[in-house]
């Protein structure tokens, strides 16, 4: 019965999915399940996969076999029209923010709704300056990226995927390129988008932020997932002794 | 220096200044032709070398083996075997027309280069970012590298484009009547190489300066303007 529930409200569902770069095989036999509005977590030391499995959600790493169905539908990221369908539900934020340097703050912000989306100009800019509003940048809508602080440019980052109106918002690292000062008004916007319901995948190094924003966490190592759980389960007492061996490596480090 | 003076009447006749003013044109033509061809096809290539899709991938091949090919060719070499193989199968014999492929050849090899290390400046995350809003491989292009790369390609853009000026010169070795031609033939005919070379020197720089001029405006035309 269960299992019948949770098939009907999932959003993302990942099968048996495998992606190389080039010889290397980044992600292995991937299955996974995302409800909506869910905010799940992904976990795991360095080159283990979580950054290679967001960039393959939105088709920068194209998988090799597998499937993913996004909203019961199956798609297909060889096809271009199939992409263009995953990139409108889906948007990612950097770990490098990527924000397009030859653009002001609001240019940014604006220009794949009305340039992709062909949505209205004036719609998409009184969107824009809200959703920079909410992340405190209101007085820098003229500011060019190299002028802002790693914190500024990534909440802009934020405010751009998010005036796409995604189903589903991707983050990638989006802490672990700033100062520590700077993390926690990163960390507010997103808390910010959790209470309001957005379907996430997170990729974190902010163990305590993840424990208190997830409802589920991800642990992956060498490209696979380890194991799938509630946060408080992993962080306390994680079935499979990889995940507590990481967990109680980070912690004690922390 | 008297001798100099004393020719100077006769040096600038109307027939000397229009026999000038010509050669002075097929110099402007060939360049322009040659930069603008070169920067139009060059920009293709340069685009083309940069797609990823397999249907192209026989095009990226010639790409780079002529890109390769006219970069490591000497100018008076390439020249000299495009005017034999126009002799010998009798294409033609406008001597002009051959100086103007092969310029074009060149140009294009060069620019194309200029501009595909102007595109491999800017970071792949740039790219990223905007594939995953759905950007097309030109819209990418138009609205986040080229804006970017500007600054990276007009400089070394525009100092080819004046050294190409005077590389035009080696068009005299296959006796296309353009100003250095000119004026050897000025000099044959007893006037002063001093005269003669000083004044094709003037024109040269008449030329090259406003293009100079013309680059540096670009350059601030095109480089994203902060106010």
């Amino acid at each position: 019965m269960e299992n019948i529930w949770r098939e009907n409200l999932s959003q993302i569902e990942i099968k048996s999915l495998n992606a190389y770069y080039d010889k290397l095989h980044v992600l292995k036999d991937i299955n996974l399940n995302v409800e909506k509005g869910e905010i799940l977590s992904l976990i795991g030391p360095s080159g283990s996969g979580k950054s290679s499995l967001l960039k393959m959600l939105v088709g920068l790493l194209k998988p090799k076999s597998g499937n993913v169905i996004l909203n019961n539908n199956q798609l297909n990221y060889n096809n271009n029209s199939d992409l263009r369908i995953i990139r409108e539900q889906i948007a990612i934020v950097f770990q490098q923010y990527n924000l397009f340097q030859n653009m002001n703050v609001l240019k940014n912000v604006c220009i794949a709704p009305t340039k992709i989306q062909k949505r209205n100009k004036k719609q998409v800019e009184e969107q824009a300056i809200n959703l920079l509003e909410k992340v405190g940048l209101k007085d820098k809508l003229k500011s060019y990226p190299d002028e802002l602080s790693g914190g500024q440019q990534q909440r802009v980052a934020i405010a751009r995927a998010l005036c796409l109106n995604p189903e589903i918002l991707l983050l990638d690292e989006v802490t672990s390129a700033l100062d520590p000062e700077l993390v926690q008004e990163v960390l507010d916007s997103v808390r910010l988008l959790a209470s309001e319901g957005m379907t996430m995948l997170i990729v974190s190094h902010e163990m305590s932020f993840v424990k208190e924003v997830s409802s589920r966490v991800v642990f992956m190592d060498n490209g696979s997932i380890i194991e799938i759980n509630d946060p408080k389960i992993i962080f306390e007492n994680p079935k499979e002794k990889r995940t507590s061996d990481f967990v109680g490596k980070i912690l004690k480090d922390k | 220096m008297e001798r100099l003076i004393e020719e100077i009447p006769s040096f600038f006749t109307i027939w000397n200044i229009i026999f000038l003013a010509k050669a002075m044109g097929v110099t402007f033509l060939l360049t322009a032709i040659g930069c603008f061809v070169g920067f139009s096809v060059g920009g293709l290539l340069a685009i083309f070398r940069k797609t990823k899709s397999l249907a192209l991938l026989p095009l990226r091949i010639f790409i780079v083996i002529y890109t390769e090919i006219f970069r490591r060719i000497p100018f008076l070499i390439s020249l000299l075997l495009m005017f034999y193989i126009f002799m010998i199968l009798k294409i033609s014999d406008n001597l002009f027309l051959i100086a103007t492929i092969t310029v074009c050849l060149i140009a294009t090899a060069y620019i194309g280069e200029i501009i595909r290390s102007g595109i491999e400046s800017i970071n792949q995350t740039q790219w990223d970012a905007a594939e995953a809003m759905n950007f097309s491989y030109f819209q990418i292009l138009k609205e986040v590298i080229f804006p970017q790369a500007w600054k990276v390609i007009l400089p070394p853009a525009f100092s080819f484009f004046i050294m190409f000026i005077k590389d035009t010169a080696l068009a005299s070795q296959i006796g296309v009547m353009e100003l250095t031609f000119a004026a050897k033939i000025l000099n044959n005919k007893g006037f002063s190489p001093l005269l003669s070379f000083g004044t094709i020197l003037i024109l040269y720089f008449i030329l090259s300066f406003p293009l100079d001029r013309f680059g540096k405006y670009m350059e601030r035309k095109l480089v994203t303007n902060r106010n």
